[in-house]
């Protein structure tokens, strides 16, 4: 458990830290007042979190737990119903107009770059707008001026000449920076497509700003708090990290005075504290709002709110100045906004990540340490927008599963996943003895403590390529040329497998070093040119950093694998001697079937990965983890992949994340799910993502039987070490119909591999591959 | 789920019942004939649930769904404690439900399923027996004692219809289900709705009727007909049967079940 003692050092390190801080007497001498008068905080339990930032405490001092069913959720209001209608209206527009309604060409988006934009002010409870238009893009070239200007064209627009002067002038970018730094072989690693999706040209992402804290204290507390940690470190040595994190606090400290006017321009002062509900609402996303309006990165979280603002939410209903329809409005209003952040992309994005993904992931419910559950009944009001509002892939609800969560709660959620597909599960009871009572899931599957930790995204390594190599003596089975250094390539006619798994470690080793080292040079360019400062400001000080690998291709490298151990694979080759193609001859055990004799293949390869990450040197004292997560990118990775000899075709879809190959998996549900939930967690913290379909019927014959078989299998498949299941309920035909008639279904949701997708927005290719993916059928 | 229903004619063939094995054999020991396994039931009884369908079946139903249960020829022999360490496997996932075993006709190898049951009890895991009830007057008492759940499936009501679908008499089976009644032990009421032939409104009543009098029913499903059965029959290069019936509409199960609800009997 070596991250474990990563973890106890960065514990010691803030509880140093906490104690060298001093805090601005002002600010010591009890709970802010507004300008009426009345206390912000009044009615709150005391704690430590009036002393110091700090969120969970306030949490744990003053939720109300919730264990009822879901009766008391309300309907849409009329403001809801109009304003919704409005925004599905842009929506359609959108689509009509090829997936770009407008997009600004001039202006770099920053904090507070644009001035008020609105949908129809006088319907919207929460506002605030990325630009001043709703659907309107913002313009972020800092990841890359090129990259920008391509997405720009690639929907018919131009950056405006004098901000693209500026650009190819006096401004480097992220991407510029990467490309003096990277060497010839990562080059190559990369355009083979055996290291891929490297946030080498676009914003990195993953990282959850504490948004909550701008309600919870106001603006000006964060910026005493930061101009007090700048001054505490003037004594300390000199180093390139103090030197760097001396200049960052003070960015920081510019971003939040940023966000005042940014708010400001909406008419609200967020310097102090939010004083209800509906500020505490609105406050936390204008926090949101600035990172957005910021960053244009992979994955914008959103973090853990829903528990947070029920605190506020219960004030406001217990004084009788909230009812649960104006509660439950006000959350629909925040998640609208939620579903329209856009940003603008090039089609090679778009092809890896289609349905225009921004990953705002909402953690909810889980149990606290105490041994309370988390689940609040403003949990069950974010479920509720699906209702309200009907299914969208965004926000990517997240539901934090626990044995241990109330019965009502893992019924709504049941019932919502079989009637909308658009939740997915991932385990607290795994993630808590890790992260803590108070973290949050970034992008799809990356748990991280809010406010106190942040990851260098770094896509993945594509293993079943790798495994070619090995065989090819590090020449690429599709082009032919050398990509890995040279070795001897395999001479006989069939695989053999101890001799194999000698050359694929070395294949690794080769492979760990050059995709680490590529992610260490993206990570010291993006932030030197494209820094999130916004977000930062609304983290802790000092932070725990992970550099967050990842892994394709599994069950095609752990099926190639137990192929060999356990049939015969004959190797065929070109005129060149490269070997381009496999014959299995005979069965093997596949992956997916509960079957330990492949599964502990699956479970070496992960282990095995991780080891060489953890022996590579990472920037900033970051600790490496690994994810096995695609996302839809395993269409594209398997494009890029030719024939493997598991007896997988060349150019063939991978399996999603850590599932099973598509149709090998041939034992049932449950089968399926045993031999994912065998991946150790330990070795792969960076998640580990299963996507599950099933159809209705094959849940059970009536509606309360479905809830709880459904029940039974989130807990069962937790309860066997599982992290991560996607959820989808539904039948084959329905997604065959809305490939050829995508009009009738403009809200079909569907969850691909960590997060949810919108059908009709996916390529032809990866509507193929979802519905040719295994759905469970009648058992 | 065991479908020996509508024999296409005559007598009951041979039935081969496995014999019991001598007593001194520790139920974990004794061995059968498992056609295969689901590891994830949710339509065989409460829950989710581990399905052992067992190989060979007295009858050969013209719409039979499992055509390849019938007979032993491809089935694996393995013990009673084989068969629930395998389900135990599962424990996380069928906590809520059980096992269930199914066929085939189970009651073929009533020692097997009596030490399966025995073996999954000492293990804590409800237990669901899915019999067409013709060989109930095989299943004795410790076998029902060990029995948390039978679904049973009564394939048609009137005497006539039930003997010229089945080729043989209805009594047995009815015999069976006031047996589990005397017994207490629960039953679900499973009726094969086959349109043009099982379909009948005084056939769906009568059962309707004599199911509303039994006190252990906890369920009673209307299965609808389906063609699913179709390429199994092709696979094994056997005459298929279906091909003219069709299969059962949601509104002739709603029709059914509204026949059911006449005589006070809430179908599913």
């Amino acid at each position: 458990m070596i991250f474990f003692d990563k973890r106890s050092v960065f514990h010691t390190k803030r509880g140093l830290m906490a104690k060298t801080i001093s805090y601005p007497k002002a600010l010591n001498k009890g709970t802010p007042c507004d300008s009426r008068g009345a206390s912000a905080w009044h009615g709150f339990a005391p704690g430590t979190w009036q002393a110091r930032i700090d969120v969970r405490d306030f949490i744990q001092q003053n939720y109300t737990p919730y264990a009822g069913d879901a009766s008391f959720l309300r309907g849409p209001t009329t403001r809801t119903d109009a304003l919704w209608n409005i925004v599905k209206d842009l929506l359609r527009k959108e689509i009509e107009a090829g997936g770009v309604l407008d997009a600004d060409t001039k202006t770099v988006s920053k904090v507070d770059s644009h001035g008020p934009g609105y949908i129809r002010k006088e319907l919207e409870s929460v506002v605030g707008l990325q630009t001043d238009a709703p659907l309107k893009r913002g313009m972020l070239p800092y990841g890359g001026a090129r990259i920008a200007q391509k997405a720009l064209e690639a929907h018919g627009r131009q950056m405006d000449a004098a901000t693209a002067d500026i650009f190819a002038k006096h401004r480097k970018t992220h991407n510029d920076g990467v490309f003096d730094a990277y060497t010839a072989e990562i080059r190559a690693a990369r355009s083979a497509g055996i290291v891929t999706g490297l946030p080498d040209g676009y914003g990195r992402g993953r990282i959850i700003g504490d948004y909550r804290r701008v309600a919870l204290y106001g603006v000006d507390r964060l910026i005493a708090e930061r101009k007090e940690e700048h001054t505490a470190g003037d004594n300390e040595p000199f180093s390139e990290e103090w030197v760097r994190a001396r200049e960052e606090m003070q960015d920081q400290i510019r971003a939040l005075e940023a966000l005042k006017r940014m708010a400001a321009g909406y008419g609200f002062d967020i310097s102090g504290p939010a004083r209800n509900a509906r500020e505490a609402v609105q406050w936390t996303y204008f926090g949101y709002l600035g990172a957005v309006k910021d960053q244009n990165g992979a994955a914008m979280s959103f973090g853990r709110t829903s528990t947070f603002f029920d605190i506020y939410i219960e004030r406001d209903l217990t004084e009788g100045t909230l009812t649960e329809e104006s509660a439950q409005e006000l959350i629909d209003h925040l998640v609208m906004k939620m579903r329209i952040v856009r940003f603008i992309r090039t089609p090679d994005y778009d092809a890896l990540f289609s349905g225009d993904p921004t990953w705002v992931t909402e953690s909810i419910g889980g149990m606290g340490e105490d041994g309370r559950t988390l689940v609040t009944r403003s949990s069950f009001r974010f479920l509720h927008t699906l209702y309200n509002l009907g299914p969208a892939p965004e926000p990517n609800l997240t539901v934090l599963w626990s044995q241990g969560l109330p019965q009502g709660f893992k019924d709504f959620c049941a019932k919502v996943s079989i009637e909308t597909s658009a939740i997915q599960y991932e385990s607290d009871d795994l993630m808590r003895g890790y992260w803590g009572d108070d973290y949050g899931i970034a992008c799809c599957v990356s748990a991280m403590r809010i406010g106190k930790q942040m990851q260098f995204f770094g896509a993945r390594a594509n293993l079943a390529k790798a495994l070619l190599y090995a065989i090819n003596g590090g020449r690429d089975e599709i082009s032919g040329k050398q990509v890995a250094p040279p070795a001897e390539p395999f001479a006989g006619e069939y695989l053999e497998y101890d001799d194999l798994v000698r050359r694929f470690d070395k294949t690794q080793d080769w492979l760990a070093a050059t995709y680490v080292k590529a992610l260490n040079i993206i990570h010291y360019m993006h932030d030197r040119y494209c820094p999130e400062h916004i977000m930062m400001a609304l983290h802790d000080r000092k932070i725990l950093r992970t550099l967050a690998c990842g892994i394709a291709g599994l069950s095609v490298a752990a099926d190639a694998l137990s192929a060999v151990k356990h049939a015969r694979v004959r190797v065929i080759r070109n005129d060149d001697g490269l070997a381009v193609n496999y014959e299995v001859e005979g069965d093997y055990p596949a992956y997916g079937n509960n079957d330990d004799r492949v599964d502990s293949i699956a479970q070496d390869l992960v282990k095995g990965f991780m080891d060489k990450l953890r022996a590579q040197p990472t920037y900033r004292g970051a600790v490496a983890t690994q994810s096995v997560l695609t996302i839809t990118s395993n269409v594209v990775y398997g494009q890029k992949t030719g024939p493997t000899p598991d007896g997988r075709k060349a150019g063939e879809p991978f399996a999603p994340g850590a599932n099973p190959m598509h149709g090998r998996d041939r034992h049932g549900a449950v089968a399926s799910m045993a031999s994912v939930a065998k991946l150790p967690y330990g070795e792969s913290q960076d998640g580990i993502s299963y996507t599950f379909s099933i159809v209705p019927k094959a849940l059970g014959r009536r509606d309360e039987d479905r809830v709880e078989n459904l029940r039974g299998l989130l807990d069962g498949y937790f309860a066997e070490g599982g992290h991560h299941i996607n959820v989808n309920v539904f039948d084959r035909e329905t997604l065959i119909d809305a490939m050829d008639h995508p009009e009738r279904y403009p809200q079909l949701t569907l969850r691909v591999s960590g997060y949810a997708v919108n059908f009709i927005k996916l390529t032809r290719e990866q509507q193929k591959d979802v519905i040719e993916r295994t759905f469970h059928e009648l058992c | 789920m065991s479908l020996c229903a509508l024999a296409s004619a005559g007598a009951c063939p041979a039935v081969a019942v496995t014999p019991a094995p001598p007593a001194s054999v520790p139920a974990g020991a004794v061995a059968g004939h498992v056609h295969s396994v689901e590891t994830c039931g949710s339509v065989d009884g409460p829950g989710l649930r581990f399905v052992v369908f067992l190989a060979g079946c007295p009858m050969r139903c013209v719409y039979c769904h499992n055509p390849d249960t019938q007979s032993r020829a491809n089935a694996t022999v393995r013990t009673a404690a084989e068969v629930v360490r395998d389900a135990l496997r599962y424990r996380n996932f069928i906590r809520n439900g059980g096992i269930t075993v199914s066929g085939g006709e189970p009651l073929m190898q009533p020692a097997f399923v009596r030490a399966i049951f025995e073996e999954a009890k000492a293990a804590g895991l409800h237990t669901a027996l899915d019999t067409s009830g013709c060989l109930g007057d095989l299943a004795d008492d410790t076998l029902l004692e060990a029995t948390d759940l039978v679904l049973l499936d009564i394939k048609s009501w009137e005497p006539d219809l039930y003997r010229s679908v089945t080729g043989v008499s209805l009594e047995p089976t009815l015999r069976f289900a006031r047996r589990l009644e005397a017994k207490g032990v629960p039953a679900w009421i499973r009726f094969v709705l086959v349109p043009g032939i099982t379909d009948g409104e005084e056939n769906i009543r009568g059962l309707a009727r004599y199911v509303a009098g039994l006190g252990n029913i906890e369920r009673v499903e209307i299965l609808p007909f389906h063609k699913m059965g179709e390429p199994k029959y092709q696979a094994l290069g056997l005459p298929c049967k279906l091909t003219d019936i069709p299969a059962a509409t949601e509104a002739d199960v709603a029709r059914a079940r509204c026949l059911f609800a006449a005589e006070g009997v809430a179908a599913e």
